[in-house]
């Protein structure tokens, strides 16, 4: 049976005769980041390297909410997840990835009450159920998490739950755009943007950076035939010199975005400056609890001091998620780092793109195209 | 049923000095021991202790309904007659939260996972042990729930339930019931049915749609609140083994895909059997409910836990007798050819839009994605 606004994006016929056109188009080397680390998933998943013209390069982006999550955020996370009155919620992908020294798997069986939730209203229910705990809900990833996050502290502040917290490390995406596009190094020509961060924000804040960088920004979905297509879109753009924002995903993004999960957001959360792993501080590039609101930050709650730097590493992370290397050039990736024995965040998330790389792509197979 | 001595020792209660706990009884002594409660409606620590409790506990509950003269002979251990020829002998642990789940529980899952071990042997069922671990604080009803789904579930598989054990740990020390089970099989004809048999040339059959176990327990462990019929496949396999083995199928390899789902098993054999395995996206059955639930979750049905799909390896000439034979049985009706074995190694998957991709196995658990 078909499963609507799914199927007919993964028709493999659609797909082949994407692949046709971009052959066609395509004239001379383009260099494209899909930003959000759904999509990357689903280029890898999918073999879609395979059906792009030769000189056409993919590079994957920063948009993996794992990936950017910074150390010293896990190490807080983990501290509070140690505390005996605490129950830790958390995202179930988050609980794998390392911070200096463990992850949130051994604070769990060091005796943590670290729970895997669906959404951040499940530990609302848990701070009413436990009035004895605290429950703290690790608010992680981009604008497409942000406003359910904001619709619990909200919720939390109606019913009058007190015990209920977020430990947040929100990241938006257009600051980080504009950091790849501004460094030296950048070698990226055209963006597929991520289309469910999209859905909330809509496309109008991306218009000034296709104008200031004169790049185009294709607006992308996540299906095989949706990434195919919005690189069509890309590489035409390209191959004629424009540089404008495009909406492929128009099936579930408007220009204007979701106005009531904006408002949420504007509600709830303030722009500050936040870390990214592996990339560095990038100035108004993530969100912080609003005055009004701070009564339900664990980094107040809890006290918790900012730690030191990040610890020096084999991992090319920055590189990586800035599109100026890819997995397979970073020289410890599938040998010294592998999704067993992970050195950095790329190599832990499903949506990272170390991880996509060594799950799909290895062990090397001659001839499997 | 044998009884070893339990692995926590409760220390007796300190027998009371009645002269110290009322002075007046010295000159009106009529001692009244309470009578023990017997008919406790919950699993006590008692009823693992070797006594009369833990004796009641397997005549009403465990005896009852497995009914088998060697069970009823209360030995150490079941003297049972031996077929000619080969055996085949497994043993699974059984986990699972909650007890009950959409379309089983895990009663029929500790008697039909071991019975399948043995299928994917080639072997007809013969011999059944059980082992329950039982948390102190589980309701009788509920157990007797779980041993009378196993009885029919035996029955159904035509295994007997020989010999067994019990213990009790302390309430939070275990999760209800723990259950584990070993079979024996009778083999009865010459394959050499393992992942080593695998040649370039077979033929790779699925016995039906994939992932369903999987999401129905998390499903309702995770209160997902799905509003789908979605339910685990749990069933005995010997049925569509036996067709194969009656229709002459010179079977290379048979594995059930259970935990890790059908990718996992597939790495294995190739990793064991030294053959590359190609096998086609498209080709493999995934029910609307349970890709609906995977796509909510981020999760890939390849990788997702079944109790009663399997794959087959059969030589090419044989695959579509193969295919037809499986097709005749209920549990296995839905079967497809998914895929071939070449020289070679790795898994190689052609994607639904026609790309290929290697295989590989998870890491760990498959966890839901953030977005």
């Amino acid at each position: 049976m078909l499963m609507k606004f799914v199927d007919e994006y993964r028709d493999g016929k659609s797909a082949q005769k994407y692949s046709a056109l971009l052959a066609r188009i395509t004239t001379r080397p383009w260099t494209i980041m899909e930003v959000c680390g759904g999509q990357t998933h689903s280029i890898v998943k999918n073999g879609i390297i395979e059906l792009l013209p030769k000189n056409v390069s993919l590079v994957h982006g920063p948009g993996c909410p794992v990936c950017v999550t910074p150390a010293e955020i896990l190490d807080k996370a983990m501290e509070i997840a140690s505390r005996p009155e605490v129950i830790f919620c958390s995202f179930g992908d988050m609980l794998r990835v390392p911070g200096s020294s463990r992850d949130l798997f051994q604070v769990r069986a060091g005796g943590g009450d670290v729970r895997i939730v669906y959404s951040p209203m499940d530990s609302l229910k848990i701070a009413a159920e436990n009035p004895g705990k605290e429950v703290v809900f690790f608010a992680v990833g981009f604008e497409t998490t942000a406003p359910a996050n904001a619709m619990a502290v909200i919720e939390a502040k109606r019913q009058g739950l007190r015990n209920f917290s977020l430990l947040v490390s929100q990241v938006i995406v257009p600051p980080a755009m504009e950091a790849i596009l501004s460094s030296p190094s950048n070698r990226v020509q055209g963006f597929l943007a991520a289309g469910h961060v999209c859905t909330v924000m809509g496309t109008m804040e991306y218009e000034p950076i296709a104008l200031k960088y004169q790049v185009p920004i294709v607006v992308t979905g996540f299906e095989p035939v949706d990434i195919l297509q919005g690189m069509a879109m890309c590489i035409l753009q390209l191959e004629n010199g424009h540089a404008i924002v495009e909406n492929q995903y128009a099936r579930s993004v408007r220009r204007t975005g979701n106005l009531p999960a904006q408002e949420a957001l504007a509600k709830v959360f303030r722009v500050i400056k936040r870390k990214w792993r592996g990339i560095g501080e990038i100035p108004a590039s993530g969100l912080g609890l609003t005055e009004e609101f701070a009564a339900y930050d664990a980094e107040n709650k809890f006290g918790i001091v900012s730690y030191g730097a990040e610890a020096e590493s084999e991992c090319i992370a920055g590189l990586i998620l800035t599109g100026v290397k890819k997995p397979p050039e970073c020289p410890v990736f599938g040998t010294k780092c592998n999704p067993d024995h992970p050195l950095g965040a790329p190599m832990v998330s499903s949506e990272g793109a170390c991880s996509a790389y060594y799950r799909y792509r290895l062990p090397p197979v001659a001839g499997s195209s | 049923m044998s009884n070893p001595p339990q692995r926590r020792e409760v220390s007796p209660a300190t027998p009371a000095d009645p002269t110290k706990q009322n002075p007046s009884m010295a000159g009106d002594f009529s001692l009244a021991c309470p009578i023990p409660i017997t008919n406790s409606p919950r699993i006590t620590l008692g009823h693992g202790g070797g006594g009369r409790l833990m004796h009641s506990l397997i005549d009403r509950v465990f005896k009852k309904a497995f009914g088998d003269p060697a069970l009823d002979s209360s030995h150490d251990g079941a003297d049972l007659p031996s077929p000619s020829g080969r055996l085949a002998m497994t043993t699974d642990s059984y986990v699972v939260h909650p007890l009950f789940f959409p379309g089983s529980d895990i009663g029929a899952m500790s008697i039909n996972g071991t019975v399948n071990d043995l299928a994917m042997c080639g072997a007809s069922p013969l011999y059944l042990t059980a082992s329950f671990i039982l948390e102190e604080g589980l309701a009788i009803d509920t157990l007797e729930k779980v041993v009378l789904s196993m009885s029919n579930a035996a029955k159904n598989a035509g295994i007997r339930v020989v010999t067994g054990d019990t213990k009790v740990v302390e309430r939070g020390k275990g999760d209800g019931v723990f259950i584990c089970t070993a079979g024996v099989g009778a083999i009865s004809h010459n394959l050499a049915i393992n992942p080593c048999s695998v040649r370039p040339g077979d033929a790779l059959l699925l016995s039906g749609d994939i992932g369903r176990h999987g999401m129905a327990v998390m499903g309702v462990r995770e209160n997902l609140g799905f509003s789908s019929n979605l339910e685990s496949d749990c069933a005995c396999l010997w049925p569509c083994i036996e067709a194969l083995l009656k229709g002459g199928i010179q079977i290379h390899c048979l594995r059930d895909l259970t935990r890790g789902g059908l990718a996992t098993s597939l790495v294995e054999i190739s990793g064991t059997g030294k053959v590359r395995i190609r096998f086609n996206e498209n080709a493999v059955p995934v029910g609307e409910d349970v890709r609906g639930a995977c796509e909510v979750l981020g999760l890939d049905p390849l990788y997702v836990a079944n109790e009663g799909r399997f794959v087959a390896f059969v030589p090419a000439n044989e695959a579509e007798r193969a295919l037809s034979l499986l097709r005749s049985v209920g549990q296995s009706s839905g079967a497809q050819i998914i895929g071939t074995v070449e020289a070679g190694e790795g898994v190689v998957m052609k994607s639904i839009i026609g790309a290929s991709r290697p295989i590989d196995m998870l890491s760990g658990e498959q966890l839901p994605r953030i977005c």
